[in-house]
């Protein structure tokens, strides 16, 4: 199978790629528009600031090259975020693939720190990327900025109220947490984003 | 509901897991890649892997390492040891390294926070603090405990927060390698004044004192070394346990 990494200014990359190497996926990272458009299956991964990393893809022209992609296509965390059609985070415009924006989390006590790091809880998970194996499974989160429940809404997680852990749209699915970095739980997922 | 973590610690030296008694005696405790993946599948939340001699002796973290724990685990982690500047941090990041933990350098630099936090994200800065209580005030050392500093404790974490640092990793020096629970009222008192994640380091010898770090001390995390590499406390069995004691773990 073709997998391609979107490669651009934005972390945790070399995580993804490792994460495709367990999964014996030798996936290619690259800014290529051939090679991208010609992949069986595209991550869009991302650790960063929404305004910054939006520019880079606007001036490398990857941000329409994204929208219309037809194969399957993967975000992760902030690549989740820029598929919104806004962000809080730099008050940015994002790609608009969900049409919903992307929040700041506001605490509502002590506790609720910021950023959300650390293991949660997925619930009300929908089908192709998930399975009823996953309600309830943990997997981990980094981020200070949070996509409301929404029409594609694909699983939700609480911390200080529900929002989208993960989203999916025609051939576009998304995920605010770390596949890469979830253990067994983020492997089936990531196993079950391969086999659509 | 947001877990609370358990993070084994992996001290490096030379290219072995060690754990010293108070920083000292060290004893060889295994390969860190052989470790990583076996905490890793027994249901660690996260791991620190700190080249503890780094600072002492200047030499740079190990690179090739963090790769190969990097391609080998599916956890989060955290390296340190070592880190003087920038261009270490990106280095180590792109090496597979989740978050970076900065100690010496930030108190003799506290700048290099705020530079991490802007280049990579808070989340990426963890800052370790290691510190003993003198019968007045807790304050910090350098060198892996070998420098006293001027700056206490509290003060000293608070500005690290202001300066960007996504989280506080707390070592009290009185209980470290000790073994008679973690310092949890300076944990307590860290939390209820921070808005960031506090991970409570030092001290940990059975698993009541996990319990306890986490409702008395407020922790979020907690850290542990030689009772996970000496097969005293299975990380599966501490887990079963604070789930059976009502606290949340994954």
């Amino acid at each position: 199978m073709n997998v391609v990494i979107i490669k651009y200014n934005a972390g945790n990359i070399f995580s993804v790629d490792s994460a495709m190497k367990r999964l014996n996926i030798e996936a290619a990272v690259t800014d290529d528009k051939d090679t991208i458009l010609k992949a069986d299956k595209v991550i869009f991964p991302g650790v960063g600031e929404a305004s910054t990393t939006m520019k880079y893809l606007q001036e490398n022209k990857l941000d329409t090259l994204i929208k219309d992609l037809r194969q399957p296509v993967l975000g992760i965390c902030l690549g989740m975020q820029l598929m919104c059609s806004f962000s809080e985070e730099g008050n940015s415009p994002c790609l608009g693939i969900f049409d919903v924006d992307v929040k700041r989390f506001i605490p509502h006590k002590h506790e609720d720190k910021i950023p959300h790091m650390g293991w949660n809880t997925i619930t009300d998970v929908k089908m192709p990327l998930f399975d009823d194996s996953l309600e309830n499974k943990y997997v981990y989160f980094v981020h200070s900025y949070y996509v409301p429940v929404n029409s594609c809404t694909a699983a939700t997680t609480d911390y200080i109220q529900p929002f989208s852990a993960a989203l999916q749209k025609d051939n576009f699915y998304a995920a605010q947490f770390h596949p890469e970095k979830s253990g067994d739980i983020g492997e089936k997922i990531l196993t079950n984003f391969l086999q659509l | 509901m947001l877990a609370k973590r358990i993070i084994p610690c992996l001290d490096i030296k030379d290219g072995t897991t060690v754990k010293g008694i108070n920083f000292v005696n060290l004893r060889d405790a295994g390969d860190p890649v052989e470790l990583g993946i076996k905490y890793s599948e027994e249901g660690a939340d996260e791991l620190v892997f700190l080249d503890i001699t780094a600072t002492h002796e200047g030499r740079k973290t190990f690179t090739d390492l963090v790769k190969r724990i990097a391609l080998n685990i599916s956890i989060p982690f955290t390296v340190g040891g070592g880190i003087n500047e920038l261009s270490d941090v990106e280095r180590l990041l792109n090496a597979g390294a989740d978050k970076i933990s900065v100690n010496s350098t930030a108190i003799r630099n506290p700048q290099i926070i705020n530079d991490i936090a802007l280049n990579f994200g808070s989340q990426v800065c963890v800052c370790a603090i290691d510190a003993r209580f003198d019968g007045n005030k807790w304050m910090c050392y350098t060198s892996g405990g070998r420098n006293l500093t001027d700056k206490e404790l509290f003060l000293w974490a608070k500005e690290a927060e202001e300066r960007g640092a996504g989280e506080i990793l707390f070592t009290s020096m009185n209980h470290d390698g000790v073994k008679q629970g973690f310092a949890n009222d300076a944990l307590k008192h860290l939390s209820e004044s921070l808005n960031i994640p506090i991970i409570a380091s030092g001290g940990a010898g059975t698993m009541e004192h996990f319990k306890d770090t986490f409702e008395e001390g407020k922790a979020d995390a907690a850290l542990a070394a030689s009772v996970f590499h000496f097969g005293e406390i299975a990380i599966k069995d501490l887990k079963d346990y604070l789930r059976n004691e009502g606290i949340n773990v994954r």
